[in-house]
């Protein structure tokens, strides 16, 4: 541990760290561009610069500077600020002074800096530099002229997207950012760029001209558009969210979020569900609370114990939790969550859970990927892979072949394989510190994969001590969740269509086929326009992830907690004051009256759920059949079209239509 | 005259004029290739002590001690992630793209196995793989004269496996650039080779440590390598005996510009400009009054009046008294008939055109500098605006990753530094001018 001066103050800083690093320790702030804790270092923005001794006698770029023991590191001399003036002018000499028009102005680094260490006119009388557009997307806005060429973008593509598709072309002052040819940069992690970009080059294409910063409700939440629980911000004014940022939480998203993640939310103003609708001669009309909750009695006094719920992918754990209590109640414990008809074994919460964590699956150094296209079922997990591949994992794969980012050798669509390993594979997990194995959505798709899985986990020794590599990769945020709630029938779906439940409460579930359940009496309880609402006897209008409170467990069996940022909108009311009023009517009042009340009924039923955190699953996996044979495929066709929030989303239909469907409006158009 | 003068006995390169053939045959006949082997069984460590007696400096411009540099490469090859040894590459600097500078270019149309030769032996030192030499794009004779050379070393097994009998194994490439002046900076040369866009990297690491591929590497001037067989044929001692303590040896100078005879030669190091000129270039146009400024090594370093230049020893620390530098020892000597102003701001062009864009200040200093300057060229300025650039200028120097931006800086911190007054007089002129029109015309 070197021990170093900064400013005359001495403190240790870890080994390895960068004069950067140490300067922050000692509580010095360093002005800075380029450098990114994320991302390689690049040093070229020179704004970091600082006075070291020993070294040569001039300012030195701290960011790529090793301390070293005994450093002296001078942040406040006249010749560091000097420096600074000089870098910030050279800076804003060809910057537009267009930030009125602006959409960074008020989060703008360049702008931040300019007032701390800017020297606070200009002397250049000089023509500016102006630079033409360019077309990175349906997502990132460009306005080049803006840019001040730090390449974070650049390096971000690289690094932890893995597309090499954005880059600098000419030198000099020509120096210029584009995407490659200028076509749409094909990444599902697109959007962060525009959070890296510390001006307003790279900005939100949806999000224009949208709102201020200053103007915007900050509310911590929790994504729901895949099952990692990205940690993230809504950004809303009024009863609108604007935007979707994520937010840094090191165990989980770090600090990225997919597109998805991002973009979808402007589909929460479009089809939805704001009144309650009671289906009348085979049409569905508009009708009262009263009048809804009426038609659900008369056929739920009927139905006695014959009533079932299925869980959409982006409830929360209290909406579950409300409904197994009301069904509970009504004598019934017919609940499920996979809506496609999934039926693998839950006995064993640990043995269907992402065990090895986001975080230690960076440190894996074999594993073993099967069918799972991990781009588009966890596309932060994708980053995760990269980065043990970096650290020198080597990554084998079954299933149909894809583009993951990164090298990975493909033992072929068939399952069978996994009963018979090539050489090569089995020694690299024989030979690993910690193998590991990401089954996805194809594998828990097909009968014995999970075992053989489980059979190689077994044989290979990925649980260990302090080791577990076993994972499931869920793909759905409200699955693991809904696992704890007891959201899974021993054959799947298919149990509940056999027992043919006179009631079916649909919690947001719109991926199911509901042509199964021709005889039930459906009631929807959900936000958006979508299968479900198609399909449903009775609508109740319900609110969407950031418009109420909610808990979610992500892939790994993290508890997290996600915050109301603004109000459903119409008659829409929260999912779980929907089920508490309906509990009243149909006679069997829920034991709770406010959602604290709910959270820690919840909480007592199921204690797991009350803390934020990991949950801890023990490790006893089920013997179960492990043979296989046939083609994997994946169950995600469109990535951008995963969910109804999604569907109903102007950008995501973009994307998908540009990113994912080019050529098909190619062919149309010919 | 009391200088010196090298003696035809002693010049290493002696077909820089191509008067003879370059072929591998007439090589051998002017000493080059001769018993290579022998040189190589003195090992690496004698190799280098004997670069470090020679006194060598870096030929391509900054003077580093080239042996000692060589020295920093490691004994033992250092191991990957997965364990296995990397090996060591020796690169050979001939992006000679530097405005004035000419030599590597006559060294490789007329000695070119005097590099090749000197690349297994430089590269046998420092323990290197093979030798990548990254020639300039715009070298398209060279390049072709240069690959000639190499295949004929190869056909005759000089190089490759066992190279030249010497049990080593030795490849040599030759790999052209594309016209970029940055990538002779070290590391974007390196950067360039790899096959990416010509940008110099954040020093440390220092390629020495991971160059090329990640590799140890060490980069080379063409001249600092195509002396090495001779010097060690004829000994360090040798070599040292020429030019004064710390500016060893002999150097290739290119002189152009206002002289009778602009001439590449290679001459002892430390000679007296004055005599410099008279002896080889055949006096200054017009004569030595005539004289105006020197930039003594390369468009890179600060201009020197004529005054001060005229007695100055031509080596690194004697330019260095006088606030300039040897440089390439590219001398561009101007006359009176030069509009100073203009020369130093069609330089302040070329370097904003070569700027690679990477680091703030030189790829938006170099434009600011340039535009200022081509005011100054007609005083279309005011007094206080030659205070502005200059402060321009510091804030360039010194800030940047690689010496572009001092190099940017220097010409014109030279430039105000010697010749303020005649900027000043154009923008008097001007205004004055401008007054007298203004007086005439009520």
């Amino acid at each position: 541990m070197p021990k170093v001066t900064v400013d005359g103050l001495e403190l240790e800083v870890p080994q390895g760290a960068t004069v950067l690093q140490a300067a922050e320790l000692a509580g010095k702030e360093i002005p800075r561009f380029c450098y990114h804790e994320r991302l390689s270092i690049a040093g070229n923005c020179r704004m970091c610069l600082v006075e070291v001794k020993p070294g040569p006698p001039k300012p030195q770029a701290s960011c790529a500077l090793p301390a070293t023991e005994g450093q002296e590191i001078r942040t406040d001399t006249e010749m560091v600020k000097k420096a600074r003036e000089g870098v910030m002018e050279f800076l804003l000499i060809n910057h537009p002074l267009d930030c009125p028009i602006c959409d960074q102005g008020g989060e703008c680094d360049l702008q931040d800096q300019a007032i701390a260490y800017g020297r606070g006119g200009s002397r250049f009388e000089e023509n500016k530099r102006a630079v033409t557009e360019k077309y990175m997307g349906p997502i990132v806005k460009t306005v080049m002229t803006r840019c001040i060429h730090c390449t974070r973008c650049v390096r971000f593509s690289e690094e932890v997207a893995g597309v090499e598709e954005i880059g600098a072309i000419g030198r000099g002052e020509s120096m210029q950012i584009t995407s490659y040819l200028e076509q749409a940069v094909h990444s599902e992690l697109s959007g962060n760029v525009i959070d890296l970009c510390p001006v307003g080059a790279l900005t939100s294409k949806p999000y224009a001209f949208e709102a201020r910063p200053w103007e915007l409700k900050k509310t911590l939440g929790i994504d729901v558009s895949d099952a990692v629980g990205t940690n993230i911000r809504f950004d809303s004014r009024g009863r609108e969210v604007l935007r979707v940022l994520p937010r840094v939480n090191d165990d989980v998203n770090e600090e990225w979020a997919t597109d998805k993640t991002r973009y979808m939310v402007d589909g929460l103003v479009r089809r939805r569900l704001d009144k309650p609708f009671v289906r009348k001669s085979g049409k569905l009309v508009e009708a009262s609370w009263d009048e809804a909750f009426k038609a659900i009695a008369k056929v739920a006094k009927k139905a006695g114990k014959s009533v079932a719920a299925v869980a959409g992918d982006m409830v929360d754990c209290e909406t579950m939790f409300a409904a197994r209590e009301l069904l509970a109640a009504m004598g019934s414990k017919m609940l499920e969550g996979r809506q496609t008809g999934l039926a693998y074994d839950t006995s064993n919460l640990a043995a269907v859970n992402f065990n090895s964590t986001m975080n230690g699956i960076e440190e894996a150094d074999a594993i073993l990927l099967i069918g799972t296209n991990l781009r588009w079922e966890a596309p932060l997990v994708n980053t995760r892979v990269r980065k043990a591949i970096k650290r020198g994992a080597k990554v084998f794969a079954v299933g149909p072949e894809v583009d993951l980012t990164y090298k990975a050798e493909w033992l072929g669509e068939d399952a069978k394989v996994l009963g018979k390993l090539p050489k090569a594979v089995s020694d690299a997990l024989k030979g690993a510190d910690k193998p590991a194995i990401i089954m996805g959505g194809g594998a828990l798709a097909m009968e014995g994969v999970h075992g053989a899985a489980l059979k190689l986990a077994g044989k290979f020794k990925m649980v260990r001590d302090d080791w577990n590599g076993f994972n499931v990769l869920h793909f759905s945020a409200a699955r693991m969740g809904g696992l704890m709630l007891g959201y899974a029938q021993k054959g799947g779906l298919a149990d509940i269509v056999a027992a043919k439940p006179a009631l079916l409460f649909a919690l947001g579930a719109d991926e199911m086929d509901y042509g199964q359940f021709k005889d039930s009496f459906k009631v929807y309880i959900g936000h958006h326009g979508d299968a479900g609402a198609h399909a449903a006897d009775v609508i109740l209008p319900a609110a969407a992830y950031p418009e109420k409170n909610g808990t979610y467990v992500n892939l790994e069996g993290r508890v997290q907690f996600s915050n109301k940022a603004v109000f459903a909108p119409g008659d829409a009311r929260e999912d779980w004051s929907i089920l508490r009023a309906l509990s009243d009517v149909l006679g069997h009042t829920l034991p709770f009256d406010s959602f604290a009340e709910c959270r820690a009924a919840m909480a007592k039923a199921v204690p797991a759920l009350g803390n934020e955190g990991l949950a801890s699953y023990d490790w006893a996996p089920p013997k179960l059949e492990s043979k296989c044979e046939g083609a994997l495929s994946y169950p995600i066709k469109d990535f951008y079209l995963t969910n109804s929030i999604a569907r109903a989303s102007a950008t995501m239909q973009r994307c998908s239509a540009e990113l994912l469907h080019a050529d098909d409006m190619l062919e149309a158009a010919e | 005259m009391s200088f010196d003068f090298l003696q035809d006995k002693d010049r290493i390169f002696t077909n820089v004029y191509g008067f003879q053939s370059p072929d591998l045959k007439a090589a051998q006949a002017r000493g080059d290739w001769d018993n290579t082997k022998d040189l190589i069984a003195l090992g690496n460590d004698k190799i280098i002590e004997e670069i470090k007696a020679s006194g060598l400096r870096g030929r391509g411009g900054a003077g580093f001690p080239t042996g000692l540099k060589w020295s920093f490469m490691p004994k033992e090859a250092p191991k990957d992630a997965r364990g296995n040894p990397r090996p060591s590459f020796l690169v050979i600097n001939a992006d000679e793209s530097e405005p004035g500078s000419c030599k590597d270019r006559e060294i490789m149309r007329g000695d070119p196995h005097k590099l090749i030769e000197g690349a297994l032996v430089a590269g046998f030192a420092m323990r290197a793989r093979a030798a990548y030499i990254y020639i300039r794009g715009e070298y398209i004779a060279e390049a072709i004269a240069l690959e000639k050379a190499v295949a004929e070393a190869y056909d005759a097994g000089l190089i490759g496996k066992n190279a030249a009998g010497s049990g080593y194994d030795f490849d040599v490439f030759v790999h052209r650039g594309a016209g970029a002046y940055i990538c002779g900076e070290e590391t974007a040369m390196i950067e360039s080779l790899e096959g990416k866009k010509g940008q110099p990297r954040l020093k440390p690491p220092f390629p020495a440590g991971a160059g090329l591929y990640g590799c140890p590497t060490t980069v080379n001037n063409v001249e600092s390598i195509a002396v090495v067989p001779t010097i060690i044929r004829r000994s360090g001692a040798w070599f040292a005996s020429f030019g004064r303590e710390n500016n060893k040896g002999t150097k290739l100078f290119q002189v152009s510009g206002h002289v009778e005879k602009p001439a590449v030669f290679e001459e002892a190091m430390s000679i007296p400009f004055r005599d410099m000129i008279e002896k080889h270039c055949g006096g200054i146009t017009g004569g030595w009054d005539n004289l105006l400024a020197v930039i003594p090594g390369g468009s890179s370093v600060p201009l020197v009046p004529a005054e001060q230049i005229m007695a100055a020893p031509m080596d690194f620390d004697g330019l260095k008294d006088v606030g300039s530098g040897l440089g390439t020892a590219a001398v561009i000597v101007m006359d009176k008939s030069t509009d100073i102003v203009r020369a130093i701001s069609r330089l302040s062009y070329f370097y904003k055109h070569e700027s690679c864009g990477q680091c703030t200040p030189c790829r938006e200093g170099t434009g600011w500098m340039w535009r200022v300057m081509e005011k100054m060229r007609d005083g279309n300025a005011e007094i206080e605006d030659i205070d502005t650039l200059y402060e321009v200028t510091k804030q360039v120097e010194g800030h940047t990753i690689c010496a572009l931006g001092d190099a940017a800086a220097w010409p014109i911190q030279g430039l105000i530094h010697h010749f303020r007054p005649e900027m000043e007089r154009r923008i008097r002129e001007r205004q004055g001018g401008n007054e007298e029109i203004m007086e005439a015309a009520e």
